[in-house]
């Protein structure tokens, strides 16, 4: 049911673990739904240097979380801001209708991680909206 | 290496040698229809006889109380609408059904179906084990009732019912009692007469006949509607041409399910080898009665991770596995059996099933026990709820 990439990405996921000393750290989702993804970001001049994933979830909530921590790495923080679910299920070769919400829940960890770094230096600048919404919790959210 | 251990017999079981060998002269030689006057009808005729002779004796029936269906899921839908409606349709006061909440889908869904036309259904609770008190029933039978159905042995955690003072129970009160025991019948000794059902349901693939059929214990002198209308065959109870190979199949496989009842110890001391070795994992919960539990059956739940994830990682290391996870399912909803012995949503998402059957080696064990806490260690280590 899940494309070669999103194993290859459940199998060894890139970008595991936590960051000391992060720059900023989102968690989405809930455990009740059955997933929670926290991602951690190292930035440096307005670039984001390193960024980790920890995550509860099924084989596709593993897959994006390393798929989206890749997308971002390199990346503007303004960059970052435009990644959107889909791009996360394009570059996994697709997931199982049933599981798009994953990427949803990558794209809201990856903003919430920023918002974080924000609130933390004091940045007041609006994070544009989720491409879809899941308001943190990933039961209510479909495709 | 490629390592293959099949854990997952509670969802379906290889078709035997013995089993295929029963089978195969009747897609060669036996394809006559039992309903033809002439010779191949007469001997297709003998062999669904006997066939249905053979089923019987495995459950202490008559033949004639034994009919074939194409599934243990049109056993269950057939034995509970056939009983609802036969009563109504003679007392249209009668329209009440008793259930349980941990049935199987086939159970529930016609009870489902039953509300929609009318019926009210009662969905009787069980305790933290799985099991349905007998007091419980009593107190929800009333004189609108008709039927009580509540499965033999549970296909996710393997509790096992009191299903004598069940239908003890139910008959003192005057109602009919159904059993749907597709997880029950090969794996522990069932006999009906003991029991004292009403009627009872069961699955070949369960135990190595192929899918594609089932049968249905009715009482004599219990009278239920037809499920299938037409021909007149199985009594004029259940229409459509009898599938003679797979009734031949259902035979020779409940007959070698019997005979090897006495390996069911070597299972069940399979299990409880797992039992005792995956429990010793930190934050693991065993679901399901100890004591009252099918031989080859294991559920346990691991704290902080996801079953589909679990499922994912032991089917790379070759170990075929089933969770309660609401990601593996269609639904996105978790195992209705796990919530309802008490499982909080989290825990019931990291639950794993293992099915052990004759099949299985004490090496497939020895190898189960070293690669389940070893997934569950990976997954930990990703998982962000792991601090403790």
């Amino acid at each position: 049911m899940y494309s070669e990439k999103v194993m290859e990405h459940f199998s060894n996921p890139h970008n595991m673990g936590d960051i000391e000393n992060a720059d900023g750290v989102g968690t989405v989702g809930n455990a009740k739904c059955g997933d929670i993804m926290k991602i951690s970001l190292k930035i440096e001049n307005n670039i984001i240097t390193d960024a980790k994933f920890k995550t509860f979830g099924c084989g596709a909530a593993i897959a994006t979380s390393s798929m989206a921590t890749d997308l971002i790495i390199g990346k503007t923080i303004d960059e970052a801001l435009t990644l959107t679910n889909s791009a996360v299920v394009e570059a996994l070769e697709g997931l199982p209708p049933a599981k798009v919400h994953c990427s949803v829940l990558a794209e809201e960890a990856v903003k919430a991680a920023i918002s974080d770094y924000y609130k933390k230096n004091g940045i007041d600048k609006e994070i544009p909206d989720a491409s879809c919404h899941c308001h943190g919790d990933s039961c209510g959210c479909g495709e | 290496m490629e390592r293959f251990v099949y854990a997952d017999n509670a969802a379906t079981t290889p078709v035997s040698e013995s089993v295929r060998r029963a089978m195969l002269p009747f897609f060669e030689d036996g394809w006559g229809n039992p309903s033809s006057l002439h010779r191949k009808g007469r001997e297709a005729k003998a062999a669904i006889d006997n066939a249905r002779s053979r089923v019987a004796a495995a459950i202490g029936a008559e033949a004639r109380e034994v009919y074939f269906t194409s599934c243990g899921s049109e056993a269950d839908n057939w034995a509970i609408k056939g009983a609802a409606y036969a009563a109504r349709r003679k007392n249209p006061e009668k329209n009440h059904i008793i259930t349980t909440v941990i049935e199987h889908p086939a159970v529930l869904e016609t009870c489902r179906a039953l509300e929609k036309d009318g019926f009210t259904v009662t969905y009787l609770p069980v305790n933290s084990d799985g099991l349905v008190s007998v007091d419980v029933l009593k107190d929800a039978i009333t004189p609108a009732t008709v039927i009580a159905a509540i499965m033999f042995a549970n296909n996710e955690i393997g509790t096992i019912q009191p299903i004598k003072a069940l239908a003890d129970t139910a008959h003192e009160k005057g109602i009919l009692f159904f059993t749907d025991a597709v997880q029950a019948v090969g794996a522990i000794d069932i006999n009906v007469k003991d029991l004292g059902v009403d009627m009872l349901s069961m699955s070949g693939h369960k135990m190595h006949a192929p899918k594609g059929i089932g049968a249905l214990y009715i009482r004599r002198g219990v009278v239920i509607d037809r499920l299938i209308n037409g021909g007149g065959q199985e009594r004029g109870q259940r229409a459509g041409t009898e599938n003679v190979a797979y009734a031949v199949a259902l035979a020779q496989a409940i007959e070698d399910a019997v005979a090897s009842l006495d390996d069911m110890k070597r299972v069940q001391a399979m299990r409880d080898r797992l039992i005792d070795g995956l429990s010793a994992i930190p934050r693991s919960y065993v679901n399901g009665s100890r004591e009252s539990r099918l031989p080859g059956n294991v559920n346990i739940a691991f704290e902080f991770i996801e079953g589909e994830s679990l499922l994912l990682l032991l089917d790379m290391a070759g170990i075929a596995a089933s969770t309660g996870s609401a990601c593996s399912s269609a639904s996105l909803e978790p195992s209705h059996v796990l919530l309802s012995i008490g499982l909080p949503v989290e825990k019931a998402h990291g639950s794993l099933r293992l099915t052990v059957s004759h099949d299985n080696t004490d090496e497939d064990i020895d190898y189960i026990l070293e690669q389940v806490p070893k997934a569950v260690a990976r997954l930990r280590e990703m998982s962000p709820l792991t601090e403790f």
